[in-house]
């Protein structure tokens, strides 16, 4: 049983409907930033999009491309692990199912990789049937490079941290690899609606 | 290459992260916006330089906060200290610390993070470069490098909109004459008579004449607000640092 903190008296916002709020977190109206290292800057002329690892054939899609592909203008709800979550944000991309109906998939488990360094892990099951996309636009407008442009891994049902920043590529793999926060202590699924925010979570 | 490298830097954190009671057995004010919390934490596993925690109030009607704070005390400190700063609009913030009182609980768990952090056994030199806040994280590594008695290269470059709002003043004026650390103060807005620090908003000059060179690859940890953090980062990486080798930080104003 958690103790009183004697004279605190929340204020939860009255404008929010408490059922798009997971437990833990707040409302916010800015849009936070985090990242553990510098924003890197990838000229659109040398990016590019891989799926590869336990594949049939890998298969890569320079910017030009990758844009071309039929995209969708989605608006979900946010959640990330320091507490914070936003609500109706509206982004354009391409749907993971998009991107792998063409892909001979031998593996369950994916690790999503990004320019900086970064990775997250992510189980198949978690990433279609419109569960996830890479985002291109957010709010009608390219993204940002702070906010993970050009491209950004989105799963809004996970924490944010599984929506990598700068992403460039899903690379699948037999065993499920623990990607950057994974190994640091951070839950391995990262359900916001469990609570799910560290590994004994 | 660049993502087995972080990885292999990273020291997986597996000590159970679960809720113990907090109670306040000290409160510092901190300038004019911030105070210090001085919590006995019966149970708590310990924490790395540079980690943070998650808090939660209890109102009488079961309802419940979080938010994260940065630790600013040292590991080898038995207390565990929080410096919050107040956001006027905040739910949770004016409640640290305008209302807590010694003897008050609450619940913390952690410690959480395990990339923004240091310890002497990782060695120098250290660069750290903070604004306003942003400085609890990296008090925690000095107090750390000092209770060790480390004399390891460290500089801090801090940004502050007047002298009033640099945290720690007098314990940062003692820990400047350690052997090995170099303090520099930069004042965005508002300047004492007299004053011979920076007196600009952070840039590439100020990088160079605090060190250490590129050459020495330094460990570089940066915290601050979302906007200070990109504007650093990016400095750094301009003026030939290693990406990997710049932990950073954000934080923005996001109603805490």
């Amino acid at each position: 049983m958690a103790p009183f903190s004697r004279g605190f008296r929340g204020r939860p916002r009255r404008d929010v409907d408490p059922a798009r709020v997971p437990p833990g977190q707040y409302v916010v109206e800015d849009f936070p930033v985090l990242s553990a290292g510098p924003t890197p800057r990838t000229p659109l002329d040398e990016w590019s999009f891989t799926v590869d690892g336990a594949v049939g054939e890998p298969v890569s899609w320079p910017w030009s491309e990758f844009v071309a592909l039929p995209s969708e203008t989605f608006t979900v709800d946010i959640h990330c692990v320091t507490k914070w979550s936003k609500l109706g944000t509206a982004w354009t991309g391409v749907s993971l199912d998009t991107l792998l109906q063409d892909v001979e998939i031998k593996a369950d488990y994916v690790t999503a990789w990004c320019d900086g360094g970064y990775t997250t892990n992510l189980p198949l099951r978690d990433l279609t049937t419109g569960q996830a996309w890479v985002a291109y636009t957010f709010d009608g407008a390219p993204l940002e490079p702070e906010h993970g442009g050009p491209a950004r891994l989105l799963v809004p049902h996970l924490y944010f941290w599984k929506s990598a920043k700068w992403v460039r590529g899903l690379t699948f793999t037999a065993e499920d690899e623990p990607g950057f926060w994974e190994s640091a202590g951070y839950h391995n699924r990262g359900d916001p609606w469990k609570e799910q925010r560290y590994w004994n979570d | 290459m660049e993502r087995t490298a972080l990885l292999e830097r990273l020291t997986p954190t597996r000590a159970a992260i679960v809720w113990h009671t907090a109670s306040v057995g000290g409160i510092v004010p901190e300038g004019a916006r911030a105070r210090t919390i001085v919590l006995d934490v019966p149970g708590w596993p310990g924490h790395v330089a540079g980690q943070h925690v998650d808090l939660r109030l209890t109102a009488e009607d079961g309802y419940q906060a979080q938010r994260s704070y940065s630790i600013a005390s040292a590991p080898e400190n038995p207390q565990l200290e929080l410096t919050i700063e107040r956001f006027d609009d905040g739910e949770v913030s004016p409640y640290l610390t305008d209302e807590l009182r010694e003897g008050d609980e609450f619940e913390v768990r952690g410690p959480v993070g395990g990339h923004f952090t240091w310890r002497v056994e990782d060695g120098g030199p250290l660069l750290l470069i903070a604004a306003g806040s942003g400085f609890v994280p990296l008090m925690s590594m000095l107090r750390h490098r000092a209770a060790r008695e480390s004399t390891v290269d460290a500089r801090l470059l801090l940004s502050a909109r007047s002298l009033e709002d640099v945290l720690y003043r007098d314990e940062l004026s003692r820990r400047s004459e350690e052997p090995g650390l170099e303090v520099r103060i930069t004042l965005t807005r508002v300047r004492p008579t007299g004053w011979t620090g920076f007196d600009r908003r952070l840039d590439a000059d100020m990088l160079l004449a605090l060190g250490p060179d590129v050459s020495e690859h330094p460990r570089i940890f940066v915290c601050g607000p979302t906007a200070f953090v990109e504007h650093a980062a990016d400095l750094l990486v301009e003026l030939g640092h290693r990406p990997g080798a710049i932990h950073a930080e954000r934080f923005g104003p996001t109603g805490a």
